[in-house]
């Protein structure tokens, strides 16, 4: 069925439709309407979950983890200083191997106090051992939740789905809602695995000199995710009839510069590679889906030709820059070909990234005999 | 089982670390640098040192009380709150 509804509702159907056990969350501005609409449908009965009241962040993502602990489909949705206070946790979940499920609305970091999108709160949990998946569209985060539960239960490894604050979470688009039992024949009940077991106590994620080891299991497990991922992507495909990949690539073939963006700045992107199309330039667009761990064969693929690639970071580190082209840049380091990649920091705070903005970096970059300093664009003059 | 896993291979290990001990099994005995020594000759039995020693490491017996070193820290506490000074910090030698 179709629904005119939210990101924030997509987030919640999807979640409606996942059956979870255990919900433990606390509102957050652009968030608070998915727990919202979750308490709702689990005090109505649609829903037959346990929520989870909590005084905090850090105690939501707490009681996810003994919920997860004992084998519940378990899930979580936050934001910005949200995430931030859950941080100690994050690493927690993922080192207990356990598939928690949580919607990250990307807001601005403070301070100064800002509510609107910055991919920089979820950008700089991206070393915590959560895979993270940056979605463009409504439908895309209904979607990407359902696989998230997929892909967590088979990798045992939590998933961050992130979207937009506002751009997303706020806007209203025709979203198509598969039947239940659709949904259920791509997500069954998740299967068996090491759980608590009151007959037989024990204790989850004890002291041990063995450490490296543990960790050594989560690095072979982000290695498989890739292909988990596709795979999971692929049978999501032929179920629903819906897939993404990992990375989206647009009219990267033989392009004169490329695009790299995650998010919804990728759908501006395209729109002004069209114009520039006209003009007879071609302006290919590469959309960063899954970040966590970095799709490097994809990347390198649709990336393979380009003379020029421009990386737009709604996001950034400061005395570093843009953490997006930090990330392409690794990847290409160790590759044979060197691309020039100019680094542009737009839309920092929820700024609008306009058609504008995007064609001068587009011009920019194809006029720069070599990339020099970051580019920060919307900036008083 | 004391400390994970023993012997097993990378493979044969679970994905987390898993025990199935109790914190009884953890002694924590070594890491103490000074050793509480009870001077019950001085001690009334007032009991404070076995109120407040944080790791339970104050034991009782027939109405007295004594150290175990087993898991005693030496974090000193004990002897701070003695109202006797029946307990002395001496340095640990090993």
């Amino acid at each position: 069925m179709k629904k005119v509804i939210s990101g924030n509702q997509a987030v919640s159907y999807a979640v409606l439709s996942a059956k979870p056990q255990v919900i433990a969350a606390y509102p957050i501005t652009p968030q608070s309407a998915i727990v919202e609409m979750l308490a709702t449908f689990c005090a109505t009965g649609d829903l037959h979950a346990k929520f989870i009241n909590v005084e905090s962040e850090h105690s939501a993502m707490a009681a996810c983890i003994a919920a997860s602990v004992t084998g519940a489909r378990t899930f979580t949705a936050t934001s910005s200083q949200g995430l931030a206070l859950m941080h100690e946790l994050l690493h927690y979940a993922s080192g207990l191997r356990l598939p928690i499920v949580m919607a990250n609305v990307n807001r601005a970091l403070a301070s100064p106090f800002n509510l609107k999108a910055d991919l920089s709160d979820s950008l700089s949990q991206r070393d915590t051992g959560w895979l993270q998946f940056y979605c463009e569209s409504g439908q895309e985060v209904f979607d990407t939740i359902i696989q998230a539960f997929r892909i967590s239960e088979e990798l045992l490894l939590p998933v961050m789905v992130n979207l937009e604050g506002f751009i997303l979470s706020h806007t209203y688009e025709a979203v198509e809602i598969p039947e239940q039992k659709e949904i259920e024949r791509f997500l069954p009940s998740p299967p068996p695995r090491e759980c608590l077991d009151v007959e037989h106590p024990s204790m989850f994620g004890s002291t041990t000199d063995l450490y490296i080891n543990f960790r050594y299991k989560m690095h072979q497990a982000m290695e498989k995710a890739e292909t988990v991922c596709q795979d999971v992507d692929d049978q999501f495909q032929r179920t629903l009839g819906r897939g993404y990949g990992l990375v989206q690539s647009y009219e990267c073939d033989d392009a004169d510069i490329i695009l790299l963006a995650a998010g919804t700045i990728a759908s501006s992107c395209r729109v002004v590679a069209d114009r520039f199309a006209k003009k007879g330039v071609k302006v290919g667009v590469l959309r960063i889906r899954l970040f966590r761990p970095l799709p490097k064969g994809p990347i390198c693929h649709a990336l393979k030709n380009t003379p020029k690639i421009a990386v737009i970071d709604r996001d950034f580190s400061p005395g570093c820059g843009g953490i997006l082209a930090q990330e392409v840049k690794a990847i290409f380091h160790n590759e044979n070909r060197k691309v020039p990649i100019y680094e542009f920091i737009a839309g920092l705070g929820g700024r609008d990234v306009t058609d504008e903005d995007i064609e001068r970096i587009i011009e920019q970059t194809l006029e720069a005999k070599e990339p020099g300093e970051i580019t920060w664009t919307g900036l008083l003059k | 089982m004391k400390k994970g896993y023993g012997t097993k291979s990378l493979e044969e290990l679970p994905l987390t670390a898993i025990s199935f001990m109790t914190t009884e099994g953890n002694e924590t005995g070594e890491w103490r640098s000074q050793r509480p020594v009870l001077d019950s000759e001085k001690c009334n039995r007032c009991g404070l040192c076995w109120m407040y020693c944080p790791d339970q490491a104050i034991r009782t017996r027939e109405n007295s009380y004594w150290i175990s070193y087993e898991y005693c820290k030496g974090c000193g506490i004990c002897a701070t709150e003695c109202p006797k000074g029946a307990i002395l910090l001496v340095v640990e030698e090993r």
